[in-house]
């Protein structure tokens, strides 16, 4: 699904954000990429749609190799790609709708887009997507109208209009607090495994991480420095990624009971039993 | 005791914000400094006080002459009026219509260096000079009349809504754009979808003010030949005909006001 094969960035100042990045996705799950400030994450991710060009390196998405193409094949392979931000940079002064509808961009014509005038399967895509994210009703709402959890939710749908083989997060809940940043990430990852999309999520909270990813990569200045299933994750492991600290209250344990996993919050609770694996995800709820 | 003592003694209990220059000495040096140069450049100003003096007597003679104003060719009023108004609706039109390419090509985030640079260049250049000194250009180039006064605001307003609008998108925040073109977007797509939305409320903006400012700026032009209602309001200065200016004044001071209550209103409505 994507090949990422001795990425290497260095900005024209000199830093160099990522040193010889290498993985594979082959499986629709859900990969958290976590780090401290400044070990290349955002660029990491940016660099597999080319928003940020990498210096060298190989980027194949399924068989396309992204580095090599032209605008137009670019804009082709970032059709296949969606994106959700820390910011949701959401065009404010659009409506949600059009926001959403923004995910078919690269699949209309200019004077359709224009027009606003969608196919009609994609408006009516997009009306089953809000439905989804639980923003039934907000279609005629100017996006600087919503809140912050409302806004991902948004960004969401634009990202899953685009019906995608790849979806790239970039921090999705840096800017939410606790209760909506889980939220944000349980739906997140059940419309993944839905859509049977694998995901790539920069991710700073251990945490978070844990609870709602299969795959963790973790990365230090710019080199993958661990590469597991999130119950690998040890101290020792997150000393290797963020350096020497006390790590004991952040490593969720066995008898955390919340897997995060389960279709709604509160169902969860009664029916998400704690049982004796949690680590990974379980791949019943992709269906 | 003892104990407190110290502590106050070490801690600071005077405190002032920074100053712009921090020496005492270069500061108040530098402040003499514009003082005495202040009254030296007073000096050789060479004010002659009885010019200032019979300066005085003809103001009032004057303004005795212009009162009442003489609304009596109000035909010759109303066209240049109505010709000024003309010239700076044709004038914001077509330099609303340059400054969107203009514009974006002023704008660093969306152009290549080398784009941005021509883009800039004209813009500060046709911004350099005032829209006298443009007029009496266009003046010597296509002779008295409107048609020099229009060209002369289109560039006038062409630069200024397009600076504008350049810098409007220049603060656009980059994120919505990248956004944009993750979605796999090509840029006229990005221009209609993303930047159009968030640049259109404040370009109208600009530009309604433009019109607003074009009426002011129309009856200047006017002075040195450029039609409109400032050609009437010089030839009556240059016959005395005092009390016709006045109310070619008055008309121009209803007109503008007019326009700019148009024009707050309007911007108000584009919120």
């Amino acid at each position: 699904m994507l090949t990422v094969e001795n990425l290497t960035k260095v900005y024209p100042t000199g830093a160099k954000a990522l040193s010889d990045v290498s993985f594979l996705v082959d499986e629709p799950k859900v990969i958290a990429i976590i780090g401290p400030s400044g070990a290349g994450k955002s660029t990491l991710i940016r660099c597999v749609n080319r928003l940020v060009e990498p210096t060298s390196g190989k980027v194949l998405l399924g068989d396309t190799d992204v580095i090599s193409l032209n605008r137009r094949g670019l804009r082709k392979a970032r059709r296949r790609m969606g994106m959700i931000f820390q910011e949701y940079n959401l065009v404010e002064r659009l409506t949600v709708m059009e926001n959403v509808l923004s995910g078919r961009l690269g699949f209309v014509g200019f004077w359709r887009a224009y027009r606003r005038k969608f196919p009609s399967d994609d408006v009516a895509a997009a009306f089953r997507l809000l439905d989804r994210v639980g923003l039934e009703g907000y279609h005629n709402t100017r996006a600087d109208a919503l809140s912050g959890g409302e806004r991902q939710r948004v960004g969401i749908a634009r990202a899953l209009m685009q019906a995608p083989d790849l979806l790239l997060v970039d921090e999705p809940t840096a800017s939410l607090d606790p209760k909506t940043s889980r939220q944000i990430m349980r739906l997140l990852v059940e419309l993944a495994h839905e859509a049977g999309t694998p995901a790539l999520v920069n991710i700073h909270d251990v945490a978070l991480a844990q609870t709602f990813s299969d795959r963790i990569i973790g990365l230090a200045a710019g080199e993958i420095v661990f590469d597991g299933s999130s119950d690998q994750l040890t101290a020792d492991v997150l000393t290797r990624i963020y350096g020497e600290e006390d790590w004991s209250t952040t490593i969720r344990t066995d008898d955390d009971n919340d897997n995060g996993m389960t279709e709604g919050s509160d169902e969860g609770k009664q029916k998400g039993r704690p049982e004796k694996d949690q680590g990974s995800i379980p791949e019943a709820s992709a269906g | 005791m003892t104990a407190q003592t110290k502590i106050q003694g070490a801690t600071p209990r005077q405190w002032h914000t920074i100053k712009l220059i921090e020496n005492p000495y270069l500061r108040y040096g530098f402040l003499a400094l514009v003082v005495v140069y202040f009254f030296w450049s007073l000096g050789t100003l060479d004010i002659d006080w009885h010019r200032v003096d019979s300066g005085m007597t003809r103001a009032g003679n004057m303004f005795s002459r212009m009162v009442p104003p003489d609304f009596g060719r109000w035909e010759l009023l109303v066209k240049g009026l109505v010709e000024s108004v003309q010239m700076a609706l044709a004038a914001s039109f077509f330099g609303m219509i340059v400054a969107v390419p203009l514009g974006l090509c002023a704008a660093v985030n969306l152009v290549p260096k080398p784009v941005y640079l021509v883009a800039r260049t004209i813009i500060v250049l046709s911004r350099t000079f005032h829209e006298v000194i443009i007029a009496i250009f266009f003046v010597k180039i296509f002779g008295f009349g409107p048609l020099a006064g229009v060209l002369t605001l289109i560039v006038a307003s062409a630069s200024f809504i397009s600076k504008m609008l350049a810098e409007d998108i220049e603060n656009l925040p980059p994120g919505q754009l990248e956004a944009v073109r993750a979605t796999g977007a090509s840029f006229p797509k990005l221009l209609i979808y993303c930047i159009s939305p968030q640049a259109l409320p404040r370009y109208l903006g600009v530009s309604i003010y433009r019109l607003d400012a074009n009426i002011r700026h129309s009856t200047v032009v006017g002075i040195v030949g450029a039609g409109g209602i400032g050609q009437v309001l010089a030839a009556s200065f240059s016959r005395y005909d005092y009390d016709f200016s006045l109310a070619i004044l008055i008309a121009i001071v209803t007109i503008v006001f007019v326009g700019e209550f148009f024009s707050t209103w309007v911007r108000g409505r584009l919120r």
